[in-house]
C-alpha cells in the first residue's frame, strides 16, 4: 500500500468538499477498495471516509418506503430493515461473512457495481430511488454496466430509497470461491407489476428480465416462466461457470424466488 | 501409570493451549535487531527472455540497502533437485538447471527475477516498482501432450525437448500385460485427469537468514517439514556452507502439506543476502505470493485400462500418465509420479500383472512436488475409479467386484507386482465395517427421500492402500533418492527424572509433542508431563529427515522406542547396582525398578539422580549420565488401507453435489492418541473434498494462473461438509516397527477423491443418466450441469 492521506468528514458538505481535490477518492466500508490498494492496483493520495457523517446512517421508513442511508452497513441492514423489507434484509445478512458485512455498507456497494454483487439486484428490482449530493437518480437509470454507473466524478450516493412491495425474495447461488453470487435473482412483486433483475451473470452487470417480469406480471407462479429462457450470449463465462450456465441459473433462481417470495 | 497419558489415551493436544491463545512462536514472529526486510520482484509473463534489469533508479530510494539479481549469484550453485529417476531405456531423467534468480530467462508466472532488500518492507516494495525489467515474451508451454511435440517451444534450451523422463514400471511386465489384455473377456478404459492443487497452508512460508561475521556462523529461520533436509541441500548445494557453520530452524510451523518440504529460492537468498549484507533479512509471503511460489500437487492426465477374465477377476492393469513437473524440478517432484505412484497401482486387489508408464513433463508452470498423499492420491483415484467403471460396464455390483477381486486376509505378508510387499491387511474387514458405519443397508430408503425432494442420491465407495512410513534408505537409495530416509531421536534424562526428546520429526499441525510423549511415558511408566519433545532446531536435534509421507510415528516414534529402551537398559542396569541384584532380574513397572519376585525396589528418580550424582554406581564398568541417541531405519514401508463411503445428493436445477455423510473405517495399526488420529482423517478428508468437488489451480492457455486468489481458487469452508463418521476398530498392525502403527496423515486426502466422484457418477445412474461414465474433478456445480446437459 502507498501512503495516503486520510480525512474523516462529519457532514456531506465536508465529503464533498475534500472530494474535490486532487487525487481523492471516496471510502466507505473499503471491503474491495483497501484491498486493491493492498495489492497497489489503486493508490489514491487522500481518502475521504463516509462513515462517519451521520446523515448518511440509519434506517428509516420515509416517503415513498425504506430509506437507508448510504453509510449503513449491511449488518445494520440486515438488523433494521427486517420487519419494513425482510427480502432486503436477507440480502444484506447474506452478503460475504460477518467482518464484511460489519465494515461494508450498502453505498459503497452500489457506488462499485460490482458485476457479482447482490444490493445492485434488490436496487434494481425494487425500483429504488439513488439520492446522492447533487440529485435523485431511478435505479433504471442508474447501473451502466460492468463497475459503472451514473455518477459523475465527485458525486457521492447519500441514501437509497426503497419502495416496499407487496412480495419479494432474493437468492443467488454462490460461486464456489469466493461465494459472490455466480447468478443472483431478486424477484419483487409491486402493484404495478413484477419486477426481476439478476446479477452476477451479465457482462454488462445487473439487469432485469423484462420477459420473466411480464409473465410473472400476469401470473406470479413458477409455471409461468416455464416456456422462457435467458441467452448465454453476453454472459459472464469463466472458471466457475458457462454463459449458458449462469443463464439457466438465472431462470432457476427466478422461480425458486417466486416460490420463496413473502 | 495415569490412564490418560499412555498409549492409546485420547490425551488432548498440550500444544494447542499456546496455539489458541496466541503463544506460538512461528517464524514471522522471529525479528532480529537490525534486520533489512527482502521483496521479491517476479515474472508476470509465464515464459521470457530477460533482456536488461536496471535497478539504478530502485538503489537510490529511501531506505534501498541493495538490489540483487541473478549476477550476483554467479559463484552460487542452483537450487538441487532430490531425486534422480532413470526411464524405461535406462537414461537418467533430464535434470535442469534452477538458478535462486532467474537467469536470462523467465519460466512461469512468480518466477524470481530480482529482490530488493530494504530498511523497511514498503520502502522494498516501493523501490521494486522503480526496477526497469525487460522482458520478450515468448510463446508458453501449458499443455503437456503439446509440449511434447516436436515443434513445441521448450522450457529449457540446455535439454533436448520438455520430456523430463518417460519411465515404465515394471518394464520387464509390458509385454505380459499387454498379451493378457489381448486375452481378456473384458476391458474397462479410463480416461481422466487429477486436478492441479494449491497446497494452502494457513501460514504462508517465511525466511529469516542471520550471519554472525566473528563465528562465520549462518542462522536460517524458515517455515520448514525438515530443517535437517534444508540445511544438506542449502549448505552443500546451493551455497557451499559447510554444516557445522550453518544452523536451521523451523520453529512452529502453521501446517505444510508437502509444500513445506522443499529447499526454496528464498531460503537460499535470505542466507546469502544476510553474509552479503553482514544484516539480517526476513522475506515473509503474502497469500498472493504463496499462490505463484509454493510447489503445487497433483496434475496427471491418465488413461488407465483393466482387463478381466470371464469370472470378472482382474487379470492385468495399465496405465499411461502425463505428470506436469512445472518449469523446474522441485525437490522431491521427480519421485511422486513414480516411485510413490506406480508402486501403489495394484490398490487392495490381486491383480497379477501391472505396467504403469509415466512421461514427466516441464511446462511454463509453477513447480508440482507432493501434497498430502503424494503420488497415492493419484494412484488411488484412477483404480478406484476404474473399478467402479467396470463394475458398471458389467452390471455387477461396485462392492462385490471389489470383494471378490481383494488380497484376501490370508495371503499377507502379500508381494504385489508392483515391486511392495504388504506387511498386514484385511480389506475385507474395513469394507464390511464402512458398510456399517454408513448404514449401506438404509441408503435406498434415503434415497426415496431424496427423490421425493427432487434430489438425485448416489452411494460412493473407494478403498485404498497408502505407502506409508518413508522409508528403507537403502532401498530408496536404488530408486533414485539422493537422501536416507531414517529417523532420528535422543533421549536426554535429566538429574531428576524428567526427560528431553529430541527428536528430527517436525510438528507443524500433526501433535507430536502429545503424541511422542505419551510412547515415552507409557515405556517408563512415568506421567507424560514429565516429558517434553522438542524439534525443528538443527543446533539441538540429531540429523533427521523431517515430516512427510505419513512417517513421523512409524519412523520417528520408532527412533524413539530404540533411543528409550537404551535408556530404559542402561537405567536397569544402574538399578541392579543400587539394588544389589542381577540386572536380568529387574523389572520396570509404572515407574519403578523391582527385584522380580522381593519386594526390593528403587524408583525411576532414584535411578537417574544415580547417574548423575555417581556416588554408589559402577563407575568402573558405565559411564555416568542417562542420555540416548538412535537412528531408526525401517526394514520396510508401512500400509494403512481403508474403506470410505460417500454419499450425495445431486441437484438435477443446478448441478450442485452436497455431501450427506462420509464414512471412514481406516486400518492404521496400533494407535498411539485416539483423538488425534481422528483429526487428521478429518482434515485429510476436508482435503480429498476439496479436491473432488472445489480446488483448481487452473492455467490460461498462456501460463496465467486464473486461480491466483481465494477469489477464485475454491478453499473450502467447514459448513462445505457434514460432519464425518470416522472409525479405526479394523486394526492389522504393522509387523516390521517397534510400535506396529502404520502413520494416518494423509489418508482421508488419498481415499476420499474417487469415493466422491463414485457417488455423484451412482447418483447420475440411478437417475438413469448411465451415458455419463465420469467427470472430471472438480466436480463443480458448473461441471456437473454442463456433464448433464452436453
Amino acid at each position: 500500500m502507498h501512503n495516503f492521506e486520510l480525512v474523516k468528514p462529519s457532514t456531506i458538505a465536508e465529503a464533498v468538499a475534500a472530494l474535490g481535490q486532487e487525487g481523492a477518492q471516496a471510502l466507505s466500508g473499503g471491503q474491495t477498495l483497501i484491498p486493491t490498494m493492498k495489492q497497489r492496483l489503486n493508490m489514491p493520495d487522500m481518502l475521504v471516509s463516509l462513515t462517519g457523517i451521520a446523515e448518511m446512517k440509519g434506517v428509516c421508513k420515509g416517503d415513498g418506503g425504506l430509506h437507508i442511508g448510504a453509510a449503513t452497513q449491511h449488518a445494520v441492514v440486515a438488523k433494521e430493515a427486517a420487519a419494513a423489507y425482510p427480502a432486503l434484509a436477507k440480502l444484506a445478512g447474506g452478503i460475504g461473512d460477518p467482518a464484511v458485512r460489519n465494515r461494508g455498507t450498502i453505498g459503497g456497494s452500489l457506488a462499485n457495481n460490482d458485476p457479482s454483487a447482490c444490493y445492485p439486484a434488490a436496487a434494481l428490482a425494487s425500483g429504488a430511488t439513488i439520492v446522492t449530493n447533487q440529485r435523485s437518480i431511478a435505479a433504471d437509470d442508474y447501473f451502466q454496466g460492468m463497475f459503472a454507473t451514473a455518477l459523475e466524478e465527485g458525486e457521492i450516493i447519500t441514501e437509497i430509497r426503497f419502495p416496499i412491495p407487496e412480495k419479494a425474495a432474493y437468492l443467488k447461488f454462490e460461486q464456489p470461491a469466493s461465494r459472490f453470487a455466480l447468478t443472483g435473482v431478486f424477484v419483487a412483486k409491486y402493484p404495478s407489476g413484477v419486477r426481476v433483475a439478476v446479477t452476477g451473470a451479465s457482462n454488462d452487470g445487473v439487469f432485469r428480465w423484462a420477459e420473466a417480469e411480464a409473465a410473472l406480471s400476469a401470473n406470479f407462479a413458477p409455471s409461468a416462466l416455464e416456456s422462457l429462457s435467458l441467452s448465454g450470449e453476453g454472459m459472464i463465462a469463466d472458471l466457475h461457470g458457462s454463459g449458458d450456465y449462469r443463464a439457466h441459473l438465472a431462470k432457476v433462481l427466478t422461480k425458486r424466488a417466486v416460490l420463496a417470495a413473502s | 501409570m495415569p490412564k490418560d497419558g499412555g498409549i492409546g489415551a485420547s490425551t488432548k493436544r498440550r500444544e494447542d493451549v499456546r496455539f489458541l491463545t496466541g503463544k506460538g512462536r512461528y517464524t514471522d514472529d522471529i525479528n532480529i535487531r537490525g534486520q533489512a526486510y527482502a521483496w521479491f520482484i517476479r515474472s508476470d509473463v509465464a515464459h521470457g527472455k530477460i533482456n536488461s534489469i536496471d535497478s539504478s533508479a530502485a538503489e537510490a530510494m529511501p531506505g534501498v540497502v541493495k538490489v540483487f539479481t541473478a549476477a550476483d549469484f554467479a559463484g552460487v550453485g542452483g537450487i538441487p533437485c532430490g531425486w534422480q529417476v532413470t526411464d524405461r531405456f535406462g537414461k537418467v531423467m533430464q535434470e535442469p538447471k534452477h538458478p535462486v534468480l532467474a537467469d536470462g530467462k523467465v519460466r512461469h508466472v512468480g518466477d524470481p527475477i530480482a529482490v530488493v532488500v530494504a530498511e523497511t518492507l514498503e520502502q522494498a516494495r516501493d523501490a521494486a516498482e522503480a526496477v526497469e525489467i525487460d522482458i520478450t515474451e515468448l510463446p508458453a508451454v501449458v499443455n503437456m501432450k503439446a509440449a511434447l511435440l516436436p515443434d513445441s517451444p521448450k522450457v529449457h534450451e540446455e535439454l533436448t525437448s520438455n520430456l523430463c523422463y518417460d519411465w515404465g514400471f515394471v518394464e520387464e511386465n509390458k509385454a505380459a500385460v499387454d498379451e493378457a489384455f489381448e486375452k481378456a473377456a473384458h476391458v474397462t478404459t479410463l480416461e481422466l485427469v487429477n486436478n492441479r492443487l494449491v497446497a494452502n497452508p494457513m501460514e504462508p512460508r517465511v525466511a529469516v537468514g542471520d550471519f554472525e561475521s566473528h563465528s562465520g556462523q549462518h542462522t536460517l529461520y524458515t517455515t520448514s517439514q525438515n530443517p535437517h533436509v534444508i540445511r544438506l541441500l542449502m549448505g552443500a548445494f546451493v551455497l557451499g556452507i559447510p554444516e557445522h557453520k550453518l544452523r536451521v530452524v523451523a520453529p512452529d510451523v502453521g501446517g505444510g502439506f508437502g509444500s513445506k518440504i522443499y529447499h526454496y529460492a528464498e531460503e537460499a537468498f535470505v542466507t546469502f543476502a544476510a553474509k552479503a549484507l553482514n544484516r539480517p533479512v526476513k522475506w515473509t509471503s503474502s497469500r498472493s505470493e504463496a499462490f505463484l511460489s509454493d510447489a503445487q500437487g497433483r496434475d496427471h492426465v491418465t488413461k488407465i485400462q483393466l482387463a478381466l477374465d470371464a469370472d470378472n477377476n482382474f487379470t492385468a492393469l495399465r496405465t499411461d500418465t502425463y505428470a506436469n513437473m512445472g518449469a523446474y524440478l522441485s525437490t522431491f517432484a521427480p519421485s511422486i509420479p513414480t516411485w510413490l505412484h506406480g508402486t501403489l497401482m495394484a490398490g487392495n486387489y490381486r491383480t497379477p500383472l501391472i505396467y504403469v508408464n509415466v512421461k514427466a513433463v516441464f511446462t511454463n508452470t509453477i513447480p508440482v512436488d507432493a501434497y498430502r498423499g503424494a503420488g497415492r492420491p493419484e494412484a488411488t483415484f484412477q483404480l478406484e475409479r476404474l473399478v467402479d467403471k467396470a463394475a458398471r460396464e458389467l452390471g455387477v455390483s461396485p462392492i462385490e467386484l471389489r470383494r471378490q477381486n481383494f488380497i484376501k486376509p490370508d495371503q499377507f505378508p502379500y508381494q504385489t507386482p508392483v515391486a511392495v510387499v504388504y506387511d498386514t491387511g484385511n480389506y475385507h474387514a474395513t469394507l464390511d465395517r464402512v458398510l456399517e458405519i454408513s448404514n449401506y443397508a438404509g441408503f435406498e430408503a434415503r434415497a426415496a427421500e431424496s427423490k421425493a425432494r427432487g434430489k438425485l442420491r448416489g452411494f460412493g465407495l473407494a478403498h485404498y492402500i497408502e505407502a506409508c512410513g518413508i522409508a528403507p534408505s537403502n532401498l530408496v537409495g536404488q530408486l533414485g533418492a539422493r537422501a536416507g530416509l531414517y529417523e532420528s531421536a535422543s533421549v536426554r534424562v535429566n538429574a531428576t527424572g524428567s526427560i528431553t526428546v529430541f527428536t528430527g520429526s517436525h510438528s507443524h499441525g500433526q501433535g507430536h509433542e502429545t503424541s511422542f510423549a505419551q510412547v515415552v511415558a507409557e515405556m517408563i511408566g512415568i506421567d507424560a508431563g514429565q516429558i517434553d519433545i522438542v524439534h525443528g532446531d538443527t543446533s539441538n536435534t540429531p540429523m533427521g529427515m523431517g515430516t512427510y509421507g505419513s512417517r513421523s510415528l512409524a519412523v520417528g516414534g520408532s527412533a524413539i522406542v530404540k533411543a528409550t529402551n537404551k535408556i530404559i537398559n542402561k537405567a536397569k542396569k544402574i538399578a541392579a547396582h543400587l539394588l544389589e541384584a542381577s540386572e536380568g532380574d529387574i523389572e520396570l513397572k509404572d515407574g519403578k525398578f523391582t527385584v522380580a519376585g522381593t519386594d526390593k525396589s528403587v524408583d525411576w528418580v532414584g535411578v537417574t539422580l544415580a547417574a548423575y550424582v555417581p556416588h554408589n554406581y559402577p563407575l568402573e564398568s558405565m559411564e555416568p549420565g542417562l542420555e540416548e541417541t538412535a537412528f531408526y531405519d525401517p526394514s520396510n514401508f508401512t500400509y494403512p488401507s481403508g474403506g470410505y463411503a460417500c454419499e450425495v445428493e445431486v441437484c438435477p436445477e443446478t448441478g450442485k453435489v452436497t455431501i450427506c455423510a462420509f464414512s471412514a473405517a481406516d486400518d492404521f495399526g496400533n494407535i498411539v492418541n485416539p483423538m488425534i488420529v481422528e483429526g487428521q482423517v478429518q482434515g485429510g478428508l476436508a482435503q480429498g473434498i476439496g479436491q473432488a468437488l472445489m480446488e483448481n489451480c487452473a492455467y490460461d492457455e498462456n501460463g496465467q494462473l486464473l486461480s491466483g486468489s481465494f477469489m477464485d481458487y475454491a478453499m473450502p469452508r467447514a459448513d462445505d461438509f457434514p460432519m464425518f463418521t470416522v472409525d479405526h476398530s479394523c486394526n492389522t498392525p504393522c509387523t516390521h516397527n517397534p510400535l506396529g502403527v502404520k502413520g494416518c496423515g494423509e489418508a482421508g486426502a488419498i481415499g476420499s477423491p474417487p469415493a466422491v466422484v463414485n457417488a455423484v457418477i451412482d447418483a447420475l445412474h440411478r437417475a438413469g443418466r448411465t451415458d455419463i461414465a465420469h467427470i472430471d474433478m472438480p466436480l463443480t456445480p458448473s461441471r456437473v450441469w454442463s456433464a448433464m446437459n452436453a
